[in-house]
């Protein structure tokens, strides 16, 4: 087991008092691996993952659980130590790769600078490196693109050089936070693309937050559904998409138009919004939006069983 | 890039003009005011006024009396104080102008380099007793008026402590030409220059940790930590570099008013005849001609500075160069 996340809990204290953004998420990762984490805004699916690369720098914060990285915990492990798996062994995509640049330096000095942290190669070694990068996340002409400005390039030529800055030290884990959703939809296509293409050439193991179902169901191997700082779901991908567990994946599954057959009139929408962290329902979060609560719902907050597949759901534990 | 620089140049050139041309027309063409007569200055013979009548153009149109006063500050340089008996301006500006160079040069080294290090100090330290500390002395550098901390320091150095070991190293007001005599030049500015500053200290201190801290907030600050940098990279390539954009913007406009005579007090405080104290003797006595001369000087450092500032900037910000 690659990565190995039990129980985390991450809270923020604020004036209003403390919000429990992730309230114990545990999930494994094997190498080679794509997990796909689907959830609205605010289901604490960033948050877990930021946890992950050590990079809640809010000193609200308090982070709770156990991060075992090819067996080494990174919960407490000193910064410098830190520093030396993140973008080395652990790498990370943001979601908008309009920011993600630093504006005044050029591409090729920003990927060359990472390589130059983590590997005592020369100047003109890690150019050379950086040229081979935008080579392989299909820059025209890289050695041209290297000395280009993030201001100069469209969102997707940004989005690949991110990328290619990503994978420069070659990493045995990369963090994908929502890289597409930024994106044209013809351009997402090319980054889901190269995603996999990764996972093939470089056999890096790659956690994909999105909200978007479409490309869990064409990317991932497996599945892990968060609601409200909660796992909610968790299976392979066929599983998951053939018989979802949770009324909250099936709301989501179901919010999408289908391709083939008749077209609804109206897409279902789940009714209602996430809850406010700092005002959960004492029983199950999802309770108050979900169209099969009973009684029992609003007391009790379900687990999520072990298996392979199993969902936070007190139906769940009937059947 | 050549071209770009002598578009810039052509542009000083160009707003320099619009610049004497409404000085001139404040100055010589108000209705209702004889300037010949202000020239000359008071209880001046009819004789002189029609001497100066004559020598300034004003029995001749405007656009020839503006031609002369231009001719006579920048070609022949030969522009006569009659208000101070014969006094040629010109001379006596080329005279001030070290002065003020050498103190607000001077002063600028000091607090961009100061203020540079508490910025970054103060910034990374964020919260600190270190960073409450740095930024309480900055609000009082910026709260202390430079004439009254300039007497204060002259009462410390040049008497109550001038015989103890401290301060006997510091010579008699006035200024010392820096080509006869660097060591009295540089030791009669120390003074000077630390108390010009810390006003200056005290504000871009501030303004450079306030920028930093935006910057800290970007998300490619968080891109830089995730690709393993060590914490003072970030800051220090990262951060620092994009928020130099708001302490160059500031250091153009303040240095250009400096250096064209708001540097007053000061100069005044430390007995320096520098541009300050020459404009200021100047519009005392309605000295005309000499008013002309240093404002014309005054704006010619506040555009030149101003150029300097978007040279800056095309070296900070890859942004603003076009293709």
């Amino acid at each position: 087991m690659m990565l190995s996340v039990r129980d985390l809990k991450v809270s923020f204290r604020t004036e209003d008092g403390l919000v429990w953004a992730i309230d114990g998420v545990s999930f494994d990762l094997d190498e080679g691996e794509i997990l796909g984490v689907v959830g609205e805004s605010g289901s604490g699916k960033t948050v877990s993952l930021l946890a992950v690369m050590g990079l809640i720098t809010d000193p609200n914060a308090t982070i709770e659980g156990s991060i075992r990285y090819k067996g080494r915990e990174l919960v407490g492990l000193p910064a410098k130590e830190l520093r030396r798996l993140r973008g080395n062994e652990i790498a990370m995509i943001f979601q908008d790769p309009m920011t993600a640049l630093t504006p005044v330096y050029t591409i090729g000095w920003q990927i060359a600078e990472q390589i130059r942290a983590h590997q005592n190669i020369s100047k003109a070694k890690a150019l050379d490196r950086v040229e081979e990068l935008l080579a392989e996340v299909n820059f025209p002409n890289p050695r041209e693109a290297m000395s280009r400005y993030p201001h100069q390039l469209s969102g997707g030529m940004r989005q690949r050089a991110v990328i290619a800055m990503a994978l420069s030290c070659n990493p045995a884990l990369l963090v994908a936070d929502e890289p597409t959703t930024a994106l044209d939809v013809t351009v997402q296509a090319g980054i889901l693309d190269l995603v996999r293409k990764l996972r093939a050439t470089h056999n890096s193991a790659v956690v994909f937050i999105t909200h978007d179902m479409g490309v869990v169901s064409e990317l991932a191997d497996r599945v892990m559904v968060m609601y409200a700082g909660r796992v909610v779901e968790r299976g392979s991908r066929s599983a998951l998409f053939a018989d979802p567990r949770h009324p909250y994946t099936r709301a989501l599954l179901g919010s999408i138009p289908p391709l083939t057959g008749e077209k609804p009139r109206r897409l279902p929408a789940i009714p209602g919004s996430p809850p406010s962290l700092l005002r959960l329902p004492q029983g199950c979060a999802f309770g108050p939006r979900c169209p099969l609560r009973y009684d029992a719902c609003a007391a009790e907050k379900p687990a999520l069983g072990d298996g392979p597949h199993a969902a936070a759901c007190l139906l769940e534990a009937q059947a | 890039m050549i071209y770009a620089i002598l578009r810039r140049f052509g542009q000083m050139l160009f707003v320099m003009f619009g610049i004497s041309v409404i000085v001139f027309l404040i100055f010589f063409a108000t209705p209702g005011s004889d300037p010949a007569a202000r020239i000359a200055g008071r209880n001046a013979s009819p004789e002189v006024l029609e001497a100066v009548r004559h020598s300034f153009g004003f029995d001749r149109p405007l656009y020839v009396q503006y031609g002369l006063m231009m001719q006579k500050i920048f070609v022949t340089g030969d522009l006569t104080s009659f208000v101070n008996r014969g006094w040629k301006v010109v001379p006596a500006v080329l005279d001030a102008i070290p002065v003020t160079l050498s103190l607000v040069f001077g002063a600028a080294i000091l607090w961009v380099v100061v203020s540079v290090i508490i910025g970054i100090v103060a910034a990374a330290t964020r919260d600190s007793w270190l960073d409450k500390l740095l930024m309480a002395l900055g609000l009082i550098g910026i709260s202390m008026p430079v004439y009254w901390l300039g007497e204060v320091m002259n009462l410390i150095t040049q008497s109550r402590y001038h015989d103890t070991w401290l301060f006997s190293w510091v010579p008699p007001l006035g200024y010392k030409p820096l080509m006869s005599d660097p060591k009295g030049w540089f030791l009669t500015l120390v003074i000077p220059w630390i108390t010009l500053a810390v006003l200056y200290i005290g504000i871009y201190g501030r303004v450079l940790r306030a920028a930093i801290i935006e910057s800290m907030q970007e998300d490619f600050i968080r891109t830089a930590r995730a690709k393993g940098l060590s914490e003072t990279r970030i800051l220090l390539r990262h951060a620092l570099r994009t928020s130099l954009i708001a302490f160059v913007t500031l250091f153009g406009l303040d240095f250009g008013a400096l250096v064209g005579g708001s540097a007053l007090l000061t100069e005044v405080v430390f007995g320096l005849n520098g541009i300050g104290k020459l404009t200021y003797d100047a519009m005392q006595n309605l000295d005309l001609p000499m008013i002309m001369a240093t404002v014309m000087y005054a704006s010619m450092f506040v555009v030149i500075a101003n150029a300097v500032v978007d040279f800056v900037y095309i070296l900070l910000d890859p942004r603003v160069r076009t293709s």
